[in-house]
């Protein structure tokens, strides 16, 4: 039992997808994914299971909120990672 | 300083390359012994004329016998080449081969394991030149085991305890390959990919380096079974001296990285088979990288740390995020595959 | 988007370093000891793999809480296994849960002794092993709700009539409860668990940080992750907030992966239970549901938990300090048997033994605490 590992989907037989993990690639159950996944979405993989579809913005996102955190001059301005609407 | 050992049967770990193997070796073999063979270096060096004879033994038990990259063929001339090189013992003037087999092995199995050993040979100037053949019953031993033997000799003999304060720490190449593609195979982890092992003899490559740098090449070993961890936890060891590695630095194939990371392995942990670590005094760093990357075996070399005088005897990884201490393990890491 | 580059974008060193800065800044604004708590041996594990503790703010206490679930799977659902693994049954575990003792021995010991246990590396291969075997298979199912899910998509898909599942599977939200409860506790936030977010989402906490008035961030776990959270959090306490904030959005929503949460509704229901060293847990357990009753290792082979022989601890077990640990009560290296009588070759209590546990964490990465 381990940590979730992103990786690529390269190719999807009914349940079963075969996910890219930068160069290695395991067979991936797709079962419970939160979303309907395609060839060429990342997901968060854990034992075998694809359970988050990752939305490529929000990578992006992601890092753009960790240079607002870490620039210096947001004294008593506390940035947020932007949240789905939700 | 010698390791305590208090074990009363062998186990598993005294094979694996690290603390429990040395022990095992200190206190059982080493046992009443001086002299050159107290050094426990990768092989003896015996003084002839004005050179030095090298000689060295290796065995392999390797499982599965053949897998992505090489078999226990290959493996079997790069280890004990390497062994003569990492001694600086470059040319080598006769390899032996004694090979054990299980009763029911595969004779077409043996003919491409010999194969293998030719092209082995070939790349390392080498030839087979005396060996030995036994059977053992079906059970009585596993498949195929081989011990092979080389000699070599050097104009100067390198110690794996020669590292001074101030060294640059060099490594040939990426780190980990072997170790995790064989786990990869052997584990069946159904992991298809491009994790193929590295081994392959190193002499050459190592003699342009040592052309390059002269004596300002002062400790080098080959980072096997324990991985990195292993060879410089050894080499801080005898030298008294401390290692800080810089993991930004740190050389990996990507494919390497994302088995690591999916394993949960440490790859510095994991034997490579084609890949030697040098101690180089700082002056000559840039000399001997040069050399090193003219080589088709050394194209990824590089610098990956310094020799320290604190702490001493340890090996030290600054991460970036902070600083952590590197330990080796007692035994083969295991995968703890998702 | 190119993925690698973008992986390693999260472990950007000069990034980490200003968020570093931010907390040191924060702290000092406390000018105080502020106490928080993870729950989750991933983010323990990936603090110690960047020897990201050695760097933290003096004043900041980052306690581990009970987040090694094989460290909190209790002797009498270990000792379960073994009896049925002594009586010739085949059993199917994760590789940590392996080496953990019950009251007695572990399933390793029991394996050494002629047992058929074997290490699955995920649920799909036990439905494989279960498809292809002609006699009952018992899956020792282990893991928080991460983990369950899994399970509980394996009974749901099919399963063959011969596997068998006993359910050690644990809900991390309802030791927070607990450990929130306690009155010697002095954490001031929590660091909650990515992965398992990803699942449950993160409006579960919102009726916690009400009630406590302790507020909780969701982390990821590369560096840059953990820093970002811990910034979030530690900001919070210093100025009295109490907010649930996902700093995960890449993989954690607010209602979570409902496909897998309806999976996991479906098989199990909550369960009160006994966490090893943290005791009772009310709602902590995930108990297979009446309908998958004939995969249900307790009326399949009639087994009961709470109902394991007593046999007698040996002595340093009694003096293990796993419990305290977990509830973030103490450190490993508060323990006097830490990396002594105790280490990994001869661990004396589960947090030494599971890669998940903060003993085994910290021995292997030479973490000295504050001793």
């Amino acid at each position: 039992m381990c940590l979730g590992i992103p990786g690529k989907i390269v190719s999807i037989d009914d349940m079963v997808g075969v996910v890219d993990f930068w160069g290695v690639r395991r067979e991936v159950a797709l079962h419970i994914v939160d979303e309907p996944v395609v060839v060429g979405d990342y997901v968060l993989v854990h034992v075998g299971f694809a359970i988050r579809r990752i939305p490529p913005e929000e990578i992006d996102n992601t890092l753009a909120f960790f240079e607002e955190l870490s620039a210096e001059d947001l004294e008593g301005v506390v940035p947020r990672p932007r949240t789905e609407g939700a | 300083m010698k390791l305590p050992f208090s074990d009363e049967s062998i186990g598993m770990k005294h094979g694996a390359g690290g603390r429990a193997m040395r022990a095992l070796i200190e206190s059982v073999f080493m046992d009443g012994v001086e002299g050159e063979a107290a050094l426990m270096d990768d092989g003896a060096a015996i003084p002839w004329g004005d050179r030095f004879l090298v000689v060295t033994t290796d065995a392999h038990v390797i499982k599965p016998i053949f897998f992505p990259g090489g078999d226990i063929g290959r493996l079997a001339v790069s280890g004990v080449v390497n062994d003569l090189a990492m001694m600086g013992a470059t040319e080598v003037l006769a390899l032996t081969s004694s090979v054990i087999l299980e009763e029911g092995f595969p004779v077409e199995l043996l003919r491409r394991v010999k194969a293998s050993m030719q092209i082995a040979c070939r790349e390392a100037n080498a030839a087979v030149l005396t060996g030995d053949t036994k059977v053992m019953g079906k059970g009585e031993v596993d498949g195929l085991v081989m011990s092979t033997s080389g000699l070599g000799v050097a104009d100067r003999v390198v110690r794996d305890g020669g590292l001074q304060l101030g060294d640059a720490v060099v490594i040939t190449g990426t780190i980990g390959d072997h170790g995790l593609a064989v786990m990869s195979a052997r584990h069946k982890l159904g992991l298809e990919g491009a994790l193929v092992s590295d081994v392959a003899p190193l002499n050459l490559l190592v003699r342009a380096a040592m052309l390059a740098g002269g004596d300002a090449v002062h400790a080098m070993k080959d980072p096997t079974r324990g991985g990195v961890v292993s060879a410089l936890a050894e080499m801080a060891e005898k030298a008294d001296l401390g290692i800080v590695l810089d993991e930004s630095s740190l050389p990996y194939s990507e494919a390497a990285r994302a088995a690591a990371d999916l394993l949960g392995i440490d790859p510095l942990g994991v034997a490579n088979e084609g890949k030697a670590l040098i101690g180089v005094r700082a002056d000559a760093l840039d000399a001997v990288l040069a050399a090193l990357r003219a080589h088709p075996l050394g194209a990824r070399a590089t610098c990956i740390g310094r020799v320290v005088d604190d702490p001493r005897g340890a090996v030290l990884l600054d991460t970036g995020f902070g600083m952590r201490r590197l330990f080796e393990r007692d035994g083969e890491p295991l995968p703890r595959i998702c | 988007m190119n993925a690698v580059k973008t992986r390693l974008e999260f472990r950007d060193v000069a990034v980490g370093k200003a968020l570093r800065a931010r907390l040191q800044h924060a702290m000092e604004r406390a000018g105080r000891e502020i106490s928080v708590m993870h729950v989750c041996g991933s983010h323990e594990q990936a603090m110690a793999r960047y020897g990201m503790r050695a760097s933290f703010p003096r004043d900041l206490r980052v306690q581990m809480g009970p987040g090694c679930p094989v460290c909190v799977t209790d002797a009498p659902e270990i000792d379960a296994c073994i009896a049925l693994a002594s009586q010739g049954v085949r059993v199917l575990t994760y590789g940590d849960m392996l080496r953990v003792p019950g009251r007695a021995m572990s399933l390793d010991d029991a394996r050494a002794a002629g047992a058929r246990v074997e290490v699955v590396y995920g649920a799909n291969q036990v439905a494989q092993i279960a498809r292809e075997s002609k006699e009952p298979v018992l899956f020792f199912a282990t893991g928080f709700e991460t983990t369950a899910v899994a399970t509980a998509a394996l009974l749901l898909d099919n399963p063959s009539d011969n596997l068998v599942v006993l359910s050690a599977h644990k809900w991390v939200p309802a030791a927070m409860e607990v450990v929130a409860q306690t009155p010697e506790s002095r954490i001031e936030g929590y660091l909650a668990a990515g992965h398992a977010a990803t699942i449950t989402g993160y409006g579960l906490f919102e009726p916690f940080v009400e009630r406590y008035r302790i507020p909780v961030v969701i982390g990821g776990f590369e560096p840059l992750d953990i820093l970002s959270a811990l910034v979030l959090l530690t900001e919070q306490v210093v100025d009295g907030k109490h907010e649930v904030v996902n700093a995960f959005p890449r993989c954690v929503t607010r209602e979570g992966n409902k496909k897998a949460l309806a999976a996991m509704h479906a098989v199990f229901e909550m369960g009160d239970g006994d966490w090893r060293g943290i005791a009772h847990v009310p709602s902590g357990n995930l108990v297979l549901r009446k309908e998958f009753e004939r995969w249900d290792a307790r009326s399949r082979f009639g087994v009961e938990l709470a109902a394991a022989p007593e046999v007698e601890e040996r002595a340093a077990a009694s003096e293990c300090r796993c419990g305290g640990i977990m509830s973030g009560l103490a450190e490993p290296s508060d323990c006097q048997h830490f990396g002594k009588a105790c280490r990994p070759d001869a661990p004396i209590g589960a947090c030494m033994v599971s890669t998940e546990g903060a003993c085994r964490i910290w021995f292997e990465h030479g973490i000295e605490g504050r001793r």
